[in-house]
């Protein structure tokens, strides 16, 4: 009967699919190194959002422990790029 | 349980959020590929980092509280989260990008 759910998760899967494969073609023929992390950046929130359509999709709370996960990796990922870039070396003694 | 056994209250702004939430993170990520130079591309997808992530966290919120008839407000911390850190990667971003910008022009200078 109710119908309209399962069309917007679909919707919303496709939409984020494209998205990732834009990012994915930034990450690959980027001019320089920082437009790579931007890139990477974008990459990984889109997968979080589609990870928690996902989430909608299958009725599960685990997906939403992942997502989290992501969410804090990503940041520390492209935090340390950035800082590599910006200094050489990630950790400073 | 089946997935989709929400009532309507929650299954209709549920599937406006997921739908505006997606066209929001597709633009900000085909305006990352399509902007010509650097600086036009740091601000593209920030507009899917915040408001289409608000937005499918919220859908996701609206059908969590619909299957269990309580209140799930776990998301909320992945938004609190995202909001306190994407500033710090979009600053240390672009210092890199500025820092990278003077050493080549230096480097051209010197040549």
């Amino acid at each position: 009967m109710n119908l309209v759910l399962p069309w917007a998760v679909s919707f919303a899967l496709i939409a984020l699919a494209l998205g990732m494969v834009c990012a994915a073609l930034r990450l690959l023929h980027g001019p320089a190194a920082h437009d790579r992390v931007l890139a990477l950046d974008t990459l990984y929130v889109n997968g979080m959002l589609m990870i928690l359509t996902l989430g909608i999709r299958f009725g599960s709370r685990v997906y939403f422990d992942i997502a989290l996960l992501m969410a804090l990796f990503g940041f520390v990922g492209s935090a340390a790029m950035a800082k590599f870039l910006l200094r050489g070396e990630v950790i400073e003694p | 349980m089946t997935p989709f056994e929400v009532p309507l209250w929650a299954a209709l702004p549920a599937a406006a959020l997921l739908v505006l939430g997606s066209l929001l993170a597709l633009i900000g990520s085909a305006g990352l590929l399509r902007l010509p130079n650097f600086q036009a591309r740091m601000h593209a997808p920030t507009m899917g980092n915040t408001l289409g992530l608000g937005c499918i966290l919220m859908a996701s919120m609206l059908v969590a509280s619909g299957h269990g008839q309580r209140m799930v407000v776990q998301e909320i911390l992945i938004v609190i989260f995202v909001v306190l850190t994407s500033p710090v990667t979009a600053l240390l971003l672009m210092q890199a990008s500025l820092y990278r910008e003077k050493v080549e022009r230096r480097e051209a200078d010197r040549h």
